[in-house]
């Protein structure tokens, strides 16, 4: 095996006496710790979570929502391209009839199990109605029961808003 | 006075200063430790445990309510007996490492005296003992038992681990520790803490105060070297090295037990801070300012008194203050490397500090 022979640094004989090391390292420690303490200008990075929070990117994804057409139906024809695509299978739909015959068929449920999601996007990629986006900007919220990690259609729908994406039925 | 009016003064004088001031400033190192490490990292630490919440004086609330939270918190935790621990020694473990921590305090004078030689009573010191520097020795050694004996009670191989290295370290570091005080004796030529206070009021070529720190800075140094190992904290936190030994000799310590050996530790921080602000920096004295006195050699009381208490407790918490500092700057040594730097450098760099504080001495009388 070939040896790596390490170039260590020479110390000098402040460094080998060791002690005006530790008295600059106490200096540095104590600069940071007046600056931060009663300086105008800190250096502290935290950030304070729940009242400030980050700027996510525009691209984040985050939970998913579900959009409407102009009389505020949902848009989603339950065609089930989504619930093929997802890699995850988290979500969960019952396809019923819709008395449009344009538009045929709207999701009777429409379940998204966020514990099992991986927020890889691919439904919203898959979705041919612009009927399922990932654009809330929103996180998983915390829950005390699995249930209510299992957002319905309801709750899909609160997040949602208007698309004027072409679609079929008679609201064309 | 008789021996019963003596032992109820002492008790009280022990109350008031154990209770009223270590026991507080060792609650309130819990935070500011915290707070210090934070601000050096660039953190902000605790500002939650809101006491009285945000509307008056937010950060302050924050503060109080963050001890108080904590001291909660040890009190209901379950206080966890491992099924194979010697009972007896796991209980009085705590009891050891505190007690020797809060007995140092018998010997600290908080104010001044009566000159040396003169009668008197000194209103500022629980007992006035002729070898009140050795007395410290002999019960901060104690402090060893503690430790070691919880580790050794709780079965536990970190714990064993941690004690051995609590044993090894704490009785390597106590030579140069009392080493470095010989040299202290040697000038004030006496054992007596007041005595050696006093003998710090003069002032070399009528400028600079003849405290510890200007006649043995080498001795300070060291003293101080040895002092923070000692009290077992870092750079030489060995023996709860969490890293490596998960907590070390308290890892089988829960709730107030364990609460009880970290308060024995700060506790240990604030006596460290007040035996080196006794012998080298001066006690009570303030530089430049003649302690009055009356014919009988006792110190009159009055506002100067006052001062000088103060003083001398700010000295103990710029003390607190620096070894906190040096804590959270210095990473952990090595094992080998920590014994070697007690016995090859700091034990010989004592013994050299002893020559040649003899031979000045010499040379100057």
């Amino acid at each position: 095996m070939a040896t790596i022979t390490v170039k260590r640094p020479d110390l000098n004989t402040a460094e080998k006496v060791f002690l005006p090391e530790v008295a600059k390292g106490v200096a540095l420690t104590t600069r940071q710790l007046v600056k931060n303490l009663f300086g105008r200008k800190k250096d502290i990075a935290t950030r304070q979570y729940p009242e400030v929070k980050k700027q996510y990117p525009d691209r984040f994804r985050g939970r998913h929502r579900l959009m409407r057409r102009e009389d505020g139906q949902v848009r989603c024809v339950a065609c089930m391209l989504c619930s093929t695509a997802c890699p995850a299978n988290c979500i969960h739909i019952v396809a019923g009839d819709h008395d449009d015959t344009g538009i045929e068929k709207y999701p009777v449920s429409f379940e998204i199990d966020l514990l099992v999601c991986i927020y890889c996007g691919l439904c919203e990629e898959a979705c041919p109605c612009d009927a399922i986006r990932m654009d809330s900007g929103k996180h998983p919220m915390p829950s005390f029961s699995r249930d209510k990690q299992r957002i319905r259609k309801v709750q899909l729908l609160d997040e949602g808003s208007l698309s004027i994406a072409k679609q079929g039925g008679t609201h064309k | 006075m008789s021996a019963l009016e003596v032992a109820l003064w002492s008790l009280l004088k022990f109350a008031v200063i154990v209770l009223g001031f270590v026991m507080i400033v060792a609650t309130l190192l819990t935070m500011i430790e915290r707070k210090q490490s934070a601000f050096i990292q660039n953190r902000v630490g605790p500002n939650r445990a809101f006491l009285w919440g945000k509307g008056f004086a937010p950060r302050l609330s924050a503060f109080v309510g963050q001890i108080i939270a904590d001291a909660l918190k040890v009190l209901v935790k379950e206080d966890f007996e491992p099924p194979m621990a010697n009972k007896w020694l796991h209980r009085i473990a705590p009891a050891l490492a505190l007690i020797p921590a809060m007995l140092v305090w018998l010997v600290i004078p908080f104010g001044p005296g009566p000159v040396p030689g003169a009668e008197g009573h000194n209103y500022f010191l629980i007992a006035d003992l002729n070898a009140g520097v050795l007395f410290i020795f002999a019960i901060a050694s104690l402090g060893v038992y503690g430790a070691t004996i919880g580790a050794w009670a709780s079965n536990s191989l970190y714990s064993l681990l941690g004690g051995l290295r609590t044993a090894a370290q704490m009785i390597s570091y106590e030579v140069t520790l009392a080493l470095n005080l010989v040299g202290i004796f040697m000038i004030f030529g006496s054992f007596q803490i007041n005595d050696i206070i006093w003998g710090q009021g003069h002032h070399i070529g009528g400028w600079l105060p003849m405290w510890g720190i200007f006649v043995q800075p080498l001795g300070f140094i060291l003293f101080l070297t040895a002092a923070i190992a000692e009290t077992k904290r870092p750079p030489f936190d060995l023996p709860e090295a969490e890293s490596e030994l998960a907590a070390g000799y308290f890892t089988e310590f829960s709730g107030m037990r364990f609460a009880v050996f970290s308060l024995g530790e700060f506790i240990g921080i604030i006596m460290t801070a007040a035996i080196a602000a006794t012998l080298f920096l001066g006690g009570w004295q303030i530089p430049w300012v003649e302690t009055p006195v009356d014919a009988t050699g006792n110190p009159v009381l009055g506002w100067i008194t006052v001062a000088q208490v103060g003083f001398f407790l700010l000295k103990v918490l710029f003390m607190v203050w620096l070894q906190n500092q040096i804590r959270w700057t210095l990473p952990r040594f090595r094992y080998d490397q920590l014994m070697k730097l007690g016995w090859v450098y700091l034990l010989p760099l004592s013994l050299a500090n002893l020559f040649i504080t003899a031979a000045v001495m010499y040379a100057l009388a």
